[in-house]
């Protein structure tokens, strides 16, 4: 990134401490690409939780303390006594003849370390792997980085990569249940896109044939505590992920939108303020935006009245039209449509006129 | 979704209120339904927390897991459960037995319905089934009589919930969502509050439906904020030993999240039973009263327990029976609603108009070279007419008499009626009438093999399903 945009991003995010990207982030900023609004907050690493409850309109995914420690005993258990269960699994599950198990947990080494020095360090320990210059099967905690529109995010990983006859393995560890051979298809799709992202970042790192489209994803198997593992081929979200990547807006030129000198430091500006240098951001509103961007309420709000608001289907279905108010007055020829809109209003007069026949007053 | 749905609910934003789409109730709400709302602890397999259940408004049932992370604590819970489902079943079977077809089979009058907040209540009563139906009442872990029974007919409620047209088990903010188009989006429609706020009030009470402190979630999940100040003090006290005090307090927290949603199901059911019931409604459950007079059969002569993965021609012959109840589901619901054809007509696969031109009495020559009764009519409709010439037609009103479209000039369709001419008159000049090419037993399925003929391709001849102790055999720390 350039240092004058590195500047910029800085001076938009004050005095509070930048917050990092994860693997959800990654996954949810190509989610809804076109967003400017959370492509500049997420790069300027600023705290969009509090954020959000500062200018009115709070997040409302908290997250129970139940699910944390249910996460974190479950990630534990699995990794417990030098992974056994892990490799029997490995074993049984997915027939891999792992011999030797020699691990290195890359978290840290005592002491402030900045993330330079633990990514080049994980950087070290994974090649020498791959390359059969360590006799390392585990590798837990690397910590990755990823170019995400010109701008490098770490992301702080919660995996284990495996290795296995050259190549790495990713292993996502979830506490979601596989009930029957069947779970949650939408916890399982998070799971792979998120996988994803460690997939392309480990593969900018060592090249594409160290490491392999299917990763392994580890769950509690039906109502036990036990660990099952499956393995999942993610080819379709990496391809969409990379695609994605590469079609992000240049942050640079999003930074050069911005109007000179503002800043979204929670300490010193006003709610008005705040408000007003967030609306020089550009937002894409969508329904799905509420299960993953802290914005959401906010955009919702200014989104009020537009059709997109309702869902894609319905604004498809009203023939694309901006606004519901704009879709109605087209619908009962109360206004005279432009060439573009010219199908979508026949078909909203047919069918306000269909509705209106059959509907009780 | 459809053109008519998005543009009703283009109408909701702007008028500030739910819009209709729909002018009849096209799913059965019994006289005595079940509600239950459930709720799970946040990051287990469906490890259930509470429940709210009844027959009755003012009569819940609460029942509540002091530790949810405690296996005996958690059947004790199904037990509870259990003692409630299984009497109001046994109830259904009270109320009398008819018989019916040529081979005089039996059929109870009545059938249980569950009544659920949302469709993650369905996934809760699902899972629930799954996990107590195989549990064993004697050995290591033995748990009461009545939890593998409770878990066989939740698991049957569950299965019914997939075939369209049952209102076996109902998730409310679907049932609600079939009839009222809402100014939000169907992701925020599976908020039951939101969604009974567009319909009795506005925008300002949907709004207000997503503040948990105002209205707790509609479970299975609770809202973390609650959990994390709440529910986690109450259960240290229980882990800590103090059982009583953990009780009183759990008691109290988790009525005050359940009780509003409590009132809410009964507020959408007076809703749901304002509207005047669709034609086939009586027939669809009349479909529930026999699935549950064969399954209480099936179980009172000591059944298994349903397999935990249905095998491959069971698997196959299902899914056809899915996609034919479809098929059904939606063509009835159009024949007994107009608002509901009004989608059709949209899409051109019905329309409606006066009918301008009628020859009762006319006569074609017949393929046997006799001159036979074909009716003549001339509809003329400002619908967009997309259906072609040859297609065969009925009408709402006469579901037996099929027309065949002879010529479209215009705004005009010509028809002449092939089939049923006695069952009602021709309509007349001046009558207004809709036809539609969408026909509720228009679904032709393939002829599926016999379990015994499974081919290789599908795991050959399937072994017949037994329960076996490694079903009951699971592991649960």
């Amino acid at each position: 990134m350039e240092p004058a945009t590195q500047a910029r991003l800085s001076q938009l995010r004050g005095n509070a401490p930048a917050k990092r990207h994860n693997a959800r982030t990654v996954a949810a900023l190509t989610g809804n690409p076109g967003c400017a609004r959370r492509a500049v907050l997420d790069a300027a690493g600023i705290d969009k939780n509090a954020l959000a409850a500062q200018v009115g309109f709070p997040a409302k995914f908290g997250q129970s303390q139940f699910a944390i420690t249910r996460g974190n005993s479950f990630e534990a258990q699995v990794k417990a006594n030098g992974y056994a269960q892990l490799v029997r699994m490995l074993r049984e599950t997915l027939g891999l003849d792992i011999e030797e198990v020699g691990s290195k947990d890359l978290e840290t080494v005592g002491g402030n370390e900045s993330q330079e020095l633990r990514h080049i360090r994980a950087r070290q320990a994974l090649q020498a792997a791959v390359e059969g210059r360590e006799p390392l099967t585990f590798l837990d905690h690397p910590l990755l980085r990823l170019d995400v529109g010109g701008n490098n995010v770490y992301l702080e990983p919660d995996l284990v990569a495996f290795h296995h006859d050259g190549v790495l393995h990713v292993v996502e560890i979830k506490s979601f249940a596989i009930i029957d051979d069947q779970a949650d298809g939408s916890k399982v799709a998070a799971a792979a896109r998120q996988s994803a992202v460690y997939v392309l970042a480990l593969r900018r790192l060592l090249g594409d044939d160290r490491v392999s489209h299917d990763v392994v994803l580890v769950c509690p198997k039906d109502f036990s505590n036990q660990p099952t593992a499956v393995k999942i081929d993610v080819r379709k979200q990496l391809i969409i992920l990379d695609h994605q990547l590469t079609r992000l807006a240049r942050i640079e030129s999003l930074v050069e939108l911005l109007p000179p000198g503002v800043s979204l430091d929670l300490a010193t500006h006003t709610r008005e303020e705040l408000l007003t240098t967030l609306a020089t951001m550009e937002a894409r509103y969508e329904p799905s935006c509420l299960n993953s961007c802290e914005m959401a309420y906010l955009c919702r709000h200014e989104a009020a009245g537009c059709t997109s608001a309702l869902g894609a289907t319905v604004r498809e279905e009203l023939g694309g039209v901006e606004t519901v108010a704009r879709a109605l007055e087209l619908a009962a020829g109360r206004a005279v449509p432009s060439v573009e809109e010219n199908d979508a209003a026949a078909m909203l007069r047919n069918t306000a006129r269909i509705y209106g026949s059959v509907a009780p007053a | 979704m459809s053109a008519i749905s998005s543009y009703a609910r283009a109408l909701a934003v702007d008028g500030g209120r739910a819009f209709p789409i729909a002018t009849r109730r096209h799913v059965h709400i019994a006289g005595e339904p079940l509600v239950l709302i459930p709720l799970t602890m946040a990051g287990e397999a469906n490890a259930p927390l509470a429940a709210m259940v009844g027959t009755r408004r003012d009569d819940p049932a609460l029942l509540i897991v002091p530790q949810p992370r405690n296996r005996d604590l958690r059947f004790a819970f199904a037990d509870e459960l259990a003692a409630v489902v299984l009497r109001y079943v046994e109830d259904r079977t009270r109320q009398g037995i008819e018989t019916y077809g040529k081979n005089q089979d039996p059929r109870y009058l009545d059938a249980p319905q569950l009544l659920v907040p949302n469709p993650g209540g369905v996934g809760f009563v699902r899972l629930f089934g799954r996990s107590t139906r195989f549990r064993r009442t004697t050995g290591e872990y033995a748990v009461s009589p009545d939890v593998p029974l409770l878990g066989r007919w939740l698991s049957f409620l569950a299965e019914r919930a997939e075939h369209p047209g049952s209102s076996a088990l109902l998730p409310m903010t679907s049932a609600l969502n079939l009839h009222w188009a809402t100014g939000q989006s169907s992701l925020e429609d599976t908020n039951l509050a939101a969604t009974l706020g567009w319909i009795t009030s506005g925008p300002d009470a949907a709004r207000e439906a997503e503040d948990p402190t105002v209205w707790p979630p509609a479970g299975p999940s609770t809202d973390p904020t609650f959990d994390n100040e709440i529910l986690a003090p109450a259960l240290r006290q229980w882990d800590e030993g103090r059982h009583e005090r953990a009780r009183a307090l759990l008691d109290r927290d988790l009525r005050t999240q359940l009780e509003p949603t409590w009132r809410l199901m009964w507020q959408a059911i007076d809703l749901l039973r304002a509207l005047p019931a669709g034609d086939s409604v009586d027939a669809r459950w009349t479909e529930d009263r026999n699935e549950f007079t064969s399954y209480y059969m099936y179980v009172n002569s000591g059944g298994y327990p349903q397999p935990r993965r249905d095998q491959a021609v069971a698997a196959a012959r299902r899914l056809q029976r899915l996609e034919r109840e479809q098929t059904a589901f939606d063509a009835t619901l159009a024949l007994d609603d107009p608002l509901v054809m009004a989608n059709y007509r949209v899409t051109g696969e019905a329309f409606a108009g006066t009918v301008v031109e009628s020859e009762p009495d006319r006569k074609v020559p017949g393929d046997k070279g006799r001159r036979v009764l074909r009716p003549l009519l001339v509809v003329r409709s400002d619908d967009p007419l997309r259906l072609t010439v040859g297609t065969d037609v009925v009408s709402p009103g006469r579901r037996k008499q099929v027309a065949k479209i002879l010529e479209i000039d215009g705004d005009r369709v010509t028809l002449q009626i092939e089939k049923g001419m006695t069952v009602a008159p021709t309509p007349a000049v001046g009558e207004e009438i809709t036809y539609t090419s969408v026909f509720p037993e228009g679904m032709q399925s393939p002829k599926l093999p016999t379990a015994e003929d499974t081919p290789w391709t599908h795991g050959g001849p399937p072994q017949p399903y037994v329960a076996s102790d490694d079903d009951a055999r699971e592991v649960w720390e």
